[in-house]
């Protein structure tokens, strides 16, 4: 008999042809003097046989010209912001924002409104490149999925420091993915990623390190091809950045506000 | 700076066939397969400067599928939970529809739950590498094991005619 205990899962990587072929023989053995698993086994290699029997034929069939459409013209924009935003993290500048700012900051002659409005455009920028960098990723969007959201809110909202909680957008046809802690320019910002039934992702990016503590209204801004909202609540920096056109982009951004100024 | 090797659009494009396969077998219905296509496929163009070159296309395109879908199951009008291995079972009487022959393996498929069916399709259609079957789901090698067993025993008790009864043994 085998040397090894035979397990489920040696069965079905025998019907698989997955086994070693060292092993094949001990499963043989097993089988051999196991007539029931054996039944079995052949009952699995027969399902195997028919779903290509069923299913092949597909493979035979011309494709149908729109599901082999040339891409949208959109995708060669991601790819060079993707691009883009990796090189800036990967040439050491972190989340620094010198460079894109600084047409506009030279236009400031008082210092001290310069850091300020670094602070807030920053804001901005961070968001975006944070928006670039995590919402084409397949498999790991999120640190938290949205089906965790209490530990989310609690871990978020410790890390921070203050009470951090996503606003509910389902009205507006986008649902809660998850979230995940980021570096900010002093410390830990947090960002809720949302998607709508297209797989179109939002993230809202939250900071409360804004020391100039003054208040803004809504502004704008264009990160290549993503759209930010963005303002000043106090200590709390807020940013909305999605590939999505502005007039849409800013329903969300007031639903968002809205729900932040009257918590539920 | 990363660029894309151009050919990565046409790595995603051969993967179409085989995509349209999978999507028959798991949606049944062919324009809904279709649909589903298409949107993998979109959303593969969206996300094509994530893919890392030299990966397996395959499995990335299959891990969008399954994120597609899950989307698409998400949005239906009535809310509905997902069936998984801890979900209590209907009780089935044995033969409960004498009249209606289970023979049909498609009518079969269409029986199992959808966490079941795609595990089905991947190692048994797809020829899937149990670990790769386990990154395009994003769930552990044990959990697909413990899938892949439970769904070819209700697929067989379907098949037989009989109710799908969940008897697992360990075999030692």
């Amino acid at each position: 008999m085998s040397i090894l205990p035979v397990t489920e899962a040696d069965l079905h990587a025998y019907v698989d042809g997955r086994l070693p072929s060292a092993r094949k023989a001990d499963i043989e053995a097993y089988l051999a003097a196991h007539p029931d698993d054996a039944g079995r086994l052949q009952d699995y290699a027969a399902q195997n046989a028919a779903l290509h029997a069923l299913f092949d034929p597909v493979l035979e069939e011309p494709v149908p010209p729109r599901l082999a459409a040339p891409p949208p013209r959109s995708w060669q924009w991601q790819s060079l912001a993707a691009g883009l935003a990796i090189a800036i993290l990967g040439g050491g500048a972190g989340w620094g924002l010198r460079g894109v700012v600084s047409q506009e900051a030279r236009l400031e002659q008082d210092s001290a409104r310069l850091a300020y409005k670094q602070s807030v455009s920053g804001l901005a920028h961070q968001a975006a490149i944070a928006h670039v960098v995590y919402s084409p990723d397949v498999r790991r969007p999120v640190e938290i999925g949205a089906e965790q959201e209490g530990q989310l809110v609690a871990w978020l909202s410790k890390r921070l420091g203050s009470d951090i909680r996503p606003p509910r957008l389902g009205k507006l046809g986008y649902e809660l993915i998850g979230g995940r802690l980021l570096p900010g320019a002093r410390g830990p910002v947090a960002q809720f990623m949302y998607h709508d039934r297209t797989g179109q992702r939002l993230t809202l990016y939250v900071s409360n390190e804004q020391a100039h503590n003054r208040d803004t209204g809504f502004r704008f801004t264009t990160e290549g091809p993503v759209n930010v909202f963005y303002w000043i609540d106090g200590k709390f920096g807020y940013a909305l950045s999605a590939g999505i056109d502005k007039g849409e982009l800013a329903r969300v951004a007031s639903a968002v506000y809205e729900q932040l100024e009257k918590p539920a | 700076m990363r660029t894309l090797p151009p050919e990565a659009g046409e790595q995603m494009l051969a993967c179409i066939p085989r995509l349209r396969r999978y999507a028959r077998a798991l949606a049944g219905d062919r324009a809904d397969a279709d649909d589903l296509v298409q949107d993998t496929v979109e959303r593969g163009w969206a996300q094509l400067a994530a893919w890392q070159p030299g990966s397996d296309m395959r499995a990335w395109m299959f891990s969008i599928m399954h994120n597609v879908r899950i989307d698409q199951r998400r949005r239906r009008n009535v809310p509905t939970e997902p069936l998984d291995d801890e979900t209590p079972q209907p009780f089935v009487p044995e033969r409960a529809s004498a009249g209606l022959e289970l023979r049909d393996l498609d009518a079969a498929l269409r029986l199992l739950p959808e966490e079941h069916r795609e595990i089905l399709l991947l190692v048994g259609l797809e020829e899937m590498r149990y670990e790769d079957v386990a990154l395009t789901l994003r769930i552990p090698v044990g959990t697909v094991m413990s899938r892949l067993s439970r769904a070819r025993e209700k697929l067989r008790a379907l098949m037989e005619g009989r109710a799908p009864v969940v008897a697992l043994k360990v075999v030692k």
